[in-house]
């Protein structure tokens, strides 16, 4: 879901140049629109959609919001942090049961 | 389009051959024992790690260059039941007193002998600011072709 979700939002040429943008650090809405084809408005329709795909996020600043890449899109830290724990508490439960086989053998 | 795609929470469980209390004991006092070397917070390999056993206990690690670590802090300390950390380790694996994700670890006696434990792992979508944007920012540089791959393998997953 986020896969097709992400992957149709940057199909648009100008979405793309919108989070390509933004890649390169925070953005308003103003600034953004700034040396682009099209109208501010339809710059905020492109966010809204880059956002509910995931891969934007905004957060205000005074009375304008402010873009960012966001990336929980990518998954990235959630994957590494998933084998992290995997590797952990593999050694976890090895070093329990360990312990454990020691307590019975000195009750 | 109004939702907003969140990372679902890591989830593990598993069973082992030992009492809650033991469990329990060896996730905390004995975590030095068991955390990967290859995954030391800072520049030498991990000496100690403590968590303070009471709820607002720091929780931080040695490393054998003799500098201490910060993780986190307890949010919730029930021995042998339960245990609830805050990580505040970022995707740099570098301290943030700003970023609250938390660990929520439950062991329940399942039969003589025997502990479930279920680990969670939640508030991921926090990872989202920051430094942990800078990292991201460093990998568009490679271009999309790798950051497709990244969907995809997230989609596969």
């Amino acid at each position: 879901m986020t896969n097709a979700l992400a992957l149709s939002a940057l199909a648009d040429p100008t979405r793309r140049e919108v989070f390509e943008r933004l890649a390169r650090g925070p953005l308003p809405v103003g600034e953004l629109a700034l040396g682009l084809p099209v109208s501010r408005p339809a710059v905020s329709q492109h966010l809204k959609i880059l956002k509910a795909a995931g891969l934007v996020t905004d957060r205000p600043d005074g009375t304008r919001r402010v873009y960012q890449i966001d990336p929980r899109g990518l998954g990235q830290i959630r994957a590494w942090l998933d084998q992290v724990w995997d590797v952990a508490l593999d050694a976890f439960r090895a070093e329990v049961e360990r312990q454990a086989e020691q307590d019975q053998e000195q009750p | 389009m109004s939702q907003t795609i969140a990372p679902a929470a890591i989830r593990k469980s598993f069973t082992v051959r030992a009492t809650p209390e033991r469990a329990f004991e060896v996730f905390t006092a004995g975590l030095h024992r068991w955390w990967p070397k290859s995954h030391s917070i800072g520049d030498a390999p991990l000496k100690m790690a403590t968590i303070e056993p009471r709820v607002g206990g720091r929780w931080y690690s040695l490393t054998e260059d003799g500098v201490e670590h910060e993780w986190g802090d307890v949010l919730a300390w029930e021995p042998p039941a339960r245990l609830i950390l805050a990580w505040r380790l970022n995707g740099a694996f570098t301290y943030d007193p700003d970023l609250l994700t938390e660990v929520e670890v439950c062991f329940a006696a399942t039969g003589e002998g025997e502990t479930r434990v279920d680990f969670e792992h939640r508030g991921l979508e926090r990872f989202g600011a920051g430094e942990a944007v800078q990292a991201i920012r460093g990998g568009m540089d490679q271009g999309w072709g790798l950051i497709l791959d990244a969907f995809q393998t997230v989609a596969d997953a």
